[in-house]
């Protein structure tokens, strides 16, 4: 039944010229309309973050040399004074994201899923991937010391003062 | 084919303006405006015949989604369970209290938790409104899911329902997300946290690009965060995009879904009913391949098959009154449950978010916390990997189970009934048997403190389920020569593991994840 309503004049085949300009018509909107698209996504991604200045200062060296640790919660870390020197370790739990708490003498305890690590940070329980960040710690001129939070270094690396 | 109504002319439009008794009729306008106001926003009068009230559904915009005349099947309770109806209201009323929380809730990281405060102690009714609209998410998440279940045990996804199922999985993640999303907004801890701990399993892949040594040029989890968050912590941006998506794209993306959702159960000849409630007609209609071509399309002639609508009118009943009336019982019930709950119990506001003390316990809402047990092993492999591989395997089930056999029939008939029972029980003993085992022995790391991170990442308790429900699924296929009943098999097996990994993560995880047996026994601190 369709085959005859097709076989009737008015279902001769569009000449190929025209099929040729509509497809080009319909894939030139595609294509405007994916570039347009991808534009669009482009733009929630950031390029500039809000705490893109991470280095903060965390007062005096001298007040950090004297103490073994000294916790900084309100940057999420603790600096160690030890005989090389300064370093840092973050508080932020590699698996989640939680803030990890210190159990003395034995190194970290995180609440949130019962990940454990040593006094270095490295992992030793517990579903967390790596260790704990140590964080890059410098000198500022006018002699406090500084923390960028983004910038992590080798668990050996100490800030000799 | 009902044709368009006319609309009747009222009396007074018809009355010739015959000599000088305009004022009359102007004091009779007035005294009839508005009978005659009714007339022209309602075409037809009351209707009072079938015919009549067919029509109404037939010419009214809203009514006409659904079709004037409804198979007597589809409306037991038996073929949907009320579902779909009780979901889509509780959509609705979700809409309905959202907005006027709007009138007063700030998305403001300073502001956020105060303007809540307000809501629930100083705006009248705020309360209220707050604790339906909170009650009535957690309803919808968990209608959704029996909605889906439902859909899944009487084989509501074969033949021409394959892709309204697949709407139905994008309706099932649209509602997920709005709850997920919905949940940050009061920026209490619960809220902080749960996002938090939500954004760092959508950078989890790193787990793997680390292992591979690739994340640096290929950060696949950090862009996703960054993504998400607009930053790299849970702050402002976050929750700017959060409110975004929850007040404005997805409930639009929603009420789009839905009405495709919708329209395709009609396209698709009404909802599922077994073949004997059509034997005697089912040679009429035919199969789509030998249904009769289409002729005429609105304007022109269109080539084609019909669609199956209404072909099929014996043991069909009128929409109106007693689809309507079914509806508006449902309607009925799930708001009066709703604002009941609203009205006695108060949805949880803790205190405001502080980045730098965790929740102890931090659990997510109870629909992620069966991932979030998984997640306690490996953040990947249970945050997203299986995730994935469980939504993408539930779109892909019309494509792999196609025997046409039992749509309509609840489980399968009695064989099916069976595989269901005894897979329910092999599943059961099997997560229990999980969870006792690593409760007591722990995981990997703790019988080998050095395996690599890439063992660790992989072999989850979950993945082992998978592997072990999968292995199922493939000898009941086997053993039954039939795909349906593999299919039920590993849908019955995803079900049980919801629930019990659920109700664990619930009522016997405590501070630090440790197991205990209730919440009583939690130490104080
Ligand atoms: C926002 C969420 C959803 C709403 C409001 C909704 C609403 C509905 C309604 C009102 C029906 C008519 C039958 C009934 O009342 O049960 C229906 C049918 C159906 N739904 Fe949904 N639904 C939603 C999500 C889903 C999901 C998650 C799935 C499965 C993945 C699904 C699959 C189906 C299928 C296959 C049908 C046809 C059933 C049949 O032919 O018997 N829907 N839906
Ligand atoms: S966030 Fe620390 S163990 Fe999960």
């Amino acid at each position: 039944m369709s085959n005859d309503l097709h076989s009737s004049p008015r279902f001769q085949p569009p000449p190929e010229r025209r099929d040729f300009l509509g497809l080009a018509a319909i894939w030139s909107a595609v294509v405007g309309l994916g570039v347009a698209a991808l534009g669009a996504v482009r733009l929630p991604m950031p390029s500039v973050f809000p705490e893109s200045n991470s280095r903060v200062k965390l007062g005096p060296v001298s007040r950090f040399k004297e103490v073994e640790t000294t916790p900084v919660p309100e940057h999420r870390l603790w600096v160690y004074a030890s005989d090389e020197g300064l370093y840092a370790i973050s508080a932020v739990c590699t698996h989640l994201g939680c803030i990890v708490s210190k159990e003395e003498g034995k190194g970290f305890f995180c609440p949130c899923h019962g990940s454990r690590f040593d006094i270095d940070g490295k992992v030793v329980a517990g579903p967390a991937p790596k260790p704990l960040l140590h964080l890059l710690l410098s000198v500022s001129p006018d002699g406090q010391l500084v923390v960028d939070k983004q910038k992590e270094v080798g668990g050996d690396v100490r800030l000799q003062v | 084919m009902a044709t368009e109504t006319q609309p009747p002319e009222s009396e007074s439009d018809q009355t010739p303006p015959d000599g000088n008794n305009s004022l009359r009729r102007y004091f009779r306008n007035i005294v009839d405006a508005p009978r005659d106001f009714g007339r022209s926003m309602i075409r037809h009068g009351r209707p009072t015949s079938d015919r009549a009230r067919s029509q109404a559904i037939f010419t009214n915009l809203f009514l006409h989604i659904m079709p004037t005349r409804i198979h007597k099947y589809s409306l037991r309770i038996r073929a949907t369970l009320g579902l779909g109806v009780i979901t889509l209201v509780l959509f609705f009323l979700l809409t309905a209290t959202g907005i006027p929380l709007m009138i007063y809730y700030k998305p403001s990281v300073e502001q956020a938790y105060d303007s809540m405060k307000e809501i629930q102690y100083v705006v009248p009714t705020g309360r209220f409104v707050r604790n339906v609209h909170r009650w009535a998410a957690h309803a919808m998440v968990a209608c959704v899911m029996l909605h889906m279940a439902r859909a899944f045990y009487t084989a509501a996804y074969k033949g021409a329902r394959k892709f309204n199922w697949v709407i139905g999985m994008a309706l099932f993640v649209m509602t997920l997300a709005l709850s997920f999303t919905g949940y940050l907004l009061p920026w209490d801890q619960l809220a902080f946290w749960a996002v938090t701990i939500g954004s760092e399993i959508a950078q989890s892949p790193r787990e793997v690009t680390d292992a591979l040594g690739i994340t640096s040029w290929c950060d696949v989890g950090g862009f996703q965060k960054q993504l998400i968050l607009g930053a790299n912590h849970v702050g402002q941006e976050a929750l700017t995009r959060f409110y975004l998506l929850h007040v404005m794209v997805l409930p639009l993306a929603t009420v789009a879904l839905l009405a495709v959702h919708f329209w395709r159960i009609r396209k698709d000849g009404g909802l599922t009913r077994p073949d004997i409630e059509d034997r005697t007609t089912a040679s009429a209609i035919g199969s789509p391949e030998t249904r009769p071509a289409r002729t005429y399309g609105l304007m022109a002639v269109v080539p084609g098959r019909t669609s199956a609508v209404n072909l099929n009118l014996t043991n069909t009943i009128p929409t109106w009154p007693n689809a309507l009336y079914a509806i508006a019982a449902l309607t009925m019930l799930t708001l009066a449950v709703t604002l009941a709950c609203g009205y006695f119990f108060d949805a949880p506001l803790t205190e405001q978010a502080n980045p730098t003390v965790p929740e102890n316990p931090a659990k997510a809402p109870w629909y992620f916390l069966g991932l979030q047990e998984l997640v306690s092993y490996s953040a990947f492999a249970g945050g997203v990997a299986i995730p994935a591989i469980v939504v993408i395997g539930l779109m892909l089930v019309p494509y792999l189970d196609r025997d046409p056999e039992d749509v309509g029939v609840w489980f399968a008939g009695k064989k099916g009934k069976k595989v269901t029972l005894l897979t329910a029980i092999l599943a059961t003993v099997t997560v229990i048997g999980m969870l006792v085992f690593t409760v007591n022995n722990g995981w990997l790391r703790n019988w080998y403190p050095d395996v690599p991170q890439i063992v660790i990442t992989f072999v989850n308790p979950g993945t082992v389920l998978l592997v072990v429900f999968a292995l199922w699924s493939l000898c009941v296929t086997k053993w039954t020569n039939s795909t349906r009943l593999g299919a039920i098999a590993v849908f019955t097996c995803f079900l049980v593991a919801f629930v019990i990994l659920t109700y664990f993560a619930t009522v016997h995880r405590g501070p630090n994840w440790d197991f205990y047996w209730s919440q009583a026994d939690w130490p104080h601190h």
